[in-house]
């Protein structure tokens, strides 16, 4: 116990620095994959296709994903712009896939009645399909986030400090509470942005019942992991 | 793009096929790492994934693993277990740590599997007399392969991705000589080395998926329409014929 009271403060300025490093990749992928969901929900030569590369992206282990991003992109190796994006580029590969999936569960007779009621197509989207789209989009949101939060450790290894340093750190010491409390944080964090996740969710979605949603995020959520 | 380059060139370079780490050998070291761990993994979890599946008991537990897992980081799982266990049995450390890594996903792919077919289906099943045994092995097993192949995909990918991690521990595979490239500044080498790891996961993820569409029972894929969901409503939309009022 001894490591973790002397170093409280440590901890706690790599939690908020690691929080800091996962905002971004969560914030930037859902935008980006609004569009993205968007396209490979509405024509089907562009599903196959972005689902494809979004998949195969997805399947790239992240250290090598650092270590091909910066001469593909011109970036420093050790830099924190090159974990932002090879996190940004799994969040999107994570919530693509979601946003496609969401838009197609919307049933198509509430997606006609919009359009017969006059609802052009840039109306519908956010009126309509986006809002009634939300509860998978927000189990994919979920997802996303949890594991970028959960991928920020591994930025150690190319220099971007967070929780990770305390893996590393930890390792070299060999003081198994050092670790013990990096992995613990990271959960934590992982829990507290999951919860707050699901609060916004019911703020924004409130006609959502909250039994069925929840039963229907699980399942979803498995079938997901399950095919990711 | 000269560094990619580089990195071909080291990759067919001739160095590469002598020593105790040339490359080949870091490619069996990697696959066997994640075979054998995907395996284990897969005889824990396939029988409990069937039995919540089955029964439906334990489901919130199934749900909870996979979410918990989600949020362990697993590089930090590594160390911490290498440091627990001892370093001189780091390699039974970093076993237990993929195991504890890839069950999640076979879990939920084998409960997933089963809780996906169709309750008429299983109640046809039981009303023609079939022992619950027989429910499990002839109807719920197999409509369910796909999905339990897809979460053993999953499992071998995280597998894939967190043995590069763990050659931090020094424990070889193909993350050795990034690592390694770390130190000395060898970005030809680095580069090559995701690159083939990048080679191998695409590999091991076309195969799985090829073998995902293998395991659909044939009865499934006869009955099989496309998309119906959209096709069919752009259609109503277009051909729908309104109604005559008054004529009835």
């Amino acid at each position: 116990m001894n490591w973790l009271i002397n170093n409280w403060p440590l901890v706690l300025q790599l939690g908020v620095q690691h929080i800091r490093l996962s905002i971004t990749p969560i914030v930037l992928g859902f935008v980006i994959a609004i569009p993205l969901g968007w396209l490979a929900y509405r024509f089907t030569l562009t599903r196959g296709l972005l689902l494809t590369i979004a998949g195969l992206l997805y399947t790239i282990p992240s250290l090598a994903m650092f270590v091909i991003l910066p001469p593909l992109l011109g970036i420093s190796f050790l830099s924190e712009i090159n974990l932002t994006i090879a996190l940004t580029i799994y969040a999107v590969a994570i919530m693509s896939r979601s946003v496609a999936d969401a838009l197609t569960s919307v049933d198509p007779a509430i997606r006609q009645s919009a359009t017969a009621v006059g609802f052009g197509s840039w109306r519908r989207f956010w009126s309509v399909e986006f809002p009634l789209a939300g509860p998978v989009i927000l189990a994919g949101l979920r997802v996303a986030a949890v594991s970028t939060i959960s991928l920020v450790t591994v930025g150690i290894l190319i220099g971007v400090d967070s929780l990770g340093y305390l893996f590393t750190n930890g390792s070299q010491r060999r003081i198994v509470l050092e670790i013990l409390a990096g992995v613990v944080g990271v959960m934590i964090i992982a829990l507290i942005v999951d919860f707050l996740l699901v609060r916004l969710g019911r703020v924004l979605m409130p006609w959502v019942p909250r039994q069925s949603r929840s039963f229907g995020r699980n399942q979803r959520q498995l079938a997901m992991e399950a095919s990711s | 793009m000269t560094l990619f380059a580089q990195a071909f060139a080291w990759i067919f370079s001739p160095d590469r096929l002598t020593g105790s780490t040339s490359l080949p050998s870091l490619v069996g070291q990697h696959l066997f790492f994640t075979l054998v761990s995907v395996v284990i993994a897969a005889v824990i979890a396939v029988p409990a994934g069937y039995l919540i599946g089955h029964t439906g008991r334990g489901r919130e537990i199934a749900v909870g693993i996979s979410g918990a897992a989600r949020a362990l980081p697993s590089f930090g799982l590594i160390l911490l277990l290498v440091i627990l266990i001892g370093v001189t049995r780091k390699s039974e450390a970093a076993y237990i740590a993929f195991v504890l890594l890839a069950i999640p996903s076979i879990l939920a792919g084998a409960y997933a599997g089963i809780e996906a077919v169709d309750r008429r289906v299983v109640d046809a099943a039981r009303a023609v007399g079939m022992t619950e045994w027989q429910i499990l092995m002839r109807v719920e097993i197999p409509l369910g392969l796909p999905l339990l192949i897809g979460g053993l995909r999953a499992a071998t990918l995280q597998v894939v991705a967190t043995v590069t991690l763990a050659a931090y521990i020094g424990l070889g595979g193909l993350g050795l000589p990034i690592i390694a490239g770390l130190a000395l500044r060898r970005f030809d080498q680095m580069l090559g080395a995701a690159i083939v790891i990048v080679v191998l996961a695409l590999l091991l993820d076309g195969a799985f998926a090829l073998l995902e569409r293998l395991v659909v029972p044939r009865g499934v894929t006869a009955g099989r329409t496309k998309d119906v969901r959209t096709a069919s409503s752009r259609r109503r939309a277009v051909m729908g014929t309104p109604i005559e009022e008054g004529n009835g």
